[in-house]
């Protein structure tokens, strides 16, 4: 109760800030859009020129970026830590977290959320009813508690391994580039997985495991049965990955030690 | 010219410097490559060749051009945006010389900094994780070396561009960002011009984004042959020019109007 109450306050506080500047973050929206769009008009140039990605139709691979979209924007309004080295290790502000009465990442995550990012979730929403127009799909009443379960997944398991590499900074607290080179891994996880050799694929569904933000879940909604299984292995990948990272973080912030005066 | 020539100096030094955050830089780029190589094996599929451009072509294509981004990419554009900003840009104006050469020179030593740290040791991890073809032709050589200079400067000269327009906006991060986007999109970074559907290649043919990585690659994987490298460097070169006009005239009107906020 405290912690959702906390949660709230922070969350209405956040928006007194943004609207202050409401240009700017129209601006902000306006970007993502732009570079979601970005994304879109590669699917659609590309399919200009064939027919089928490794047996996927076009409206099948924009229906996987519609959702990737979805548990990418929940990540990106509250999970965004890529600068937690820096900003709590490097200048010691993660004294200060610890001082708090809440667990000390949610703590931080109350402070860092970036809830305009919550946009790309109407976005990917969009995108998907687009291309699940096209492609004759059909919903049952039970699909969209299925959808919650499979973006919540999405979403922990962008979180979990977000968390884990900011959990390296309690061990190590020289500055690294593991932040940004994950984002780039994670475009990996928009295609279907088959265009990657197998090594790449393993890496993708076991141990970075980004395939279960966009294709594996979208699996499902799509019908491809073949891969049924690894669609509902979706919501425990998400649920053990950030296990295993808050697990890692509450070790590593024993470990931590402070820095500077 | 000297002083410009210090200035291109102390950028490199500085940037070599702090050598060790581009070790990095190689590899978040190869992923990249990576990832778009993955992408055009299947969308080739069986299919010999797309648009003339063979899938050994299109891997070169996609290699070249990220390497030479790290070779043209810079950020003055949000250096120009801080020091308005911050107000600095009023002490630039009273030192001897041009502030916006100055930001060129600037761009310039960080770019041969890249080049020979990232984009030349990138190109060959790259080349031996990839099927990568190098032409064996000279003039191959040095079109890619013309095109690529004149690839940076007219990216250079579009973020002078997006940068003094600060000074009439007074925060225009979210305009940078949107050039950023642009840029990937229609330089030829992501896709090359060819593959866009006619009325979009119309339309690119009066912008001059596809100076920037569409060129130079095309040169390189020699795409283009013949008379058409030549057009293409013509092309690059009249927009090098054209750009001097719009940077020219929005900086003498903003020396005129100039507010600093502070500094």
């Amino acid at each position: 109760m405290k912690h959702g109450s906390i949660f709230f306050l922070y969350v209405s506080q956040y928006m007194k800030t943004r609207l202050t500047y409401r240009v700017d973050m129209l601006m902000e929206i306006m970007s993502d859009l732009l570079f979601q769009a970005v994304n879109l008009i590669f699917i659609l140039v590309v399919f200009g020129h064939t027919n089928m990605l490794s047996g996927w139709s076009k409206d099948e691979i924009i229906f996987i970026y519609g959702f990737f979209l979805v548990p990418f924007a929940i990540f990106g309004a509250f999970f965004n830590i890529w600068d937690f080295n820096e900003r709590y290790i490097v200048k010691g502000e993660m004294d200060r977290i610890l001082t708090r009465p809440v667990h000390s990442l949610f703590q931080i995550i109350l402070e860092r959320m970036e809830l305009e990012s919550l946009f790309g979730v109407l976005t990917g929403i969009a995108v998907m009813i687009y291309a699940g127009s096209h492609l004759d799909l059909s919903l049952s009443w039970y699909d969209p508690i299925v959808f919650l379960f499979m973006v919540l997944g999405g979403a922990f398991v962008y979180a979990g391994i977000f968390i884990l590499l900011a959990s390296i900074s309690f061990w190590s607290d020289s500055r690294t580039s593991i932040m940004p080179m994950m984002y780039n891994i994670g475009n990996y996880g928009r295609y279907p997985v088959d265009i990657y050799n197998k090594v790449i694929r393993f890496v993708l569904t076991w141990i970075l495991p980004f395939a279960f933000v966009g294709v594996y879940p979208s699996a499902y909604f799509l019908g491809r049965e073949e891969w049924y299984g690894y669609a509902f292995l979706t919501p425990v990948m998400g649920a053990v990955f950030f296990g295993f990272a808050i697990f890692m973080w509450n070790i590593g912030v024993t470990k931590y030690r402070g820095a500077g005066n | 010219m000297g002083k410009y020539i210090e200035m291109i100096r102390v950028r490199f030094l500085m940037m070599l410097a702090y050598r060790t955050n581009y070790y990095s830089g190689i590899l978040i780029y190869s992923i990249n490559i990576g990832a778009y190589y993955f992408l055009w094996n299947a969308i080739y599929g069986g299919k010999g060749e797309i648009e003339g451009l063979s899938v050994i072509q299109m891997t070169t294509y996609v290699a070249v051009a990220w390497m030479a981004r790290a070779f043209y990419f810079n950020n003055i554009d949000r250096e120009i945006a801080q020091e308005i900003k911050e107000g600095k840009v009023a002490v630039e104006f009273i030192r001897p010389y041009h502030y916006l050469l100055m930001k060129t020179m600037q761009g310039l030593g960080e770019g041969i900094f890249r080049l020979s740290f990232f984009s030349i040791p990138g190109m060959i991890i790259v080349s031996l994780i990839f099927p990568i073809e190098f032409s064996a032709a000279f003039s191959t050589w040095m079109f890619f070396v013309i095109a690529i200079i004149l690839s940076f400067i007219v990216n250079t000269q579009i973020n002078l561009l997006t940068g003094v327009m600060t000074f009439f906006f007074f925060n225009n991060d979210g305009l940078i960002r949107a050039k950023r986007v642009v840029i990937d999109l229609f330089s030829g970074l992501l896709l090359p011009i060819s593959f866009y559907p006619g009325w979009a290649q119309n339309v690119m043919d009066f912008l001059p984004f596809q100076a920037i990585s569409y060129i130079p690659s095309m040169i390189f994987t020699e795409g283009f042959t013949g008379s058409a490298v030549w057009e293409a460097i013509l092309f690059q070169l009249v927009w090098a020019v054209i750009l001097i006009l719009p940077i020219q005239a929005l900086w003498v009107i903003a020396k005129k109007r100039l507010i600093v906020q502070g500094g």
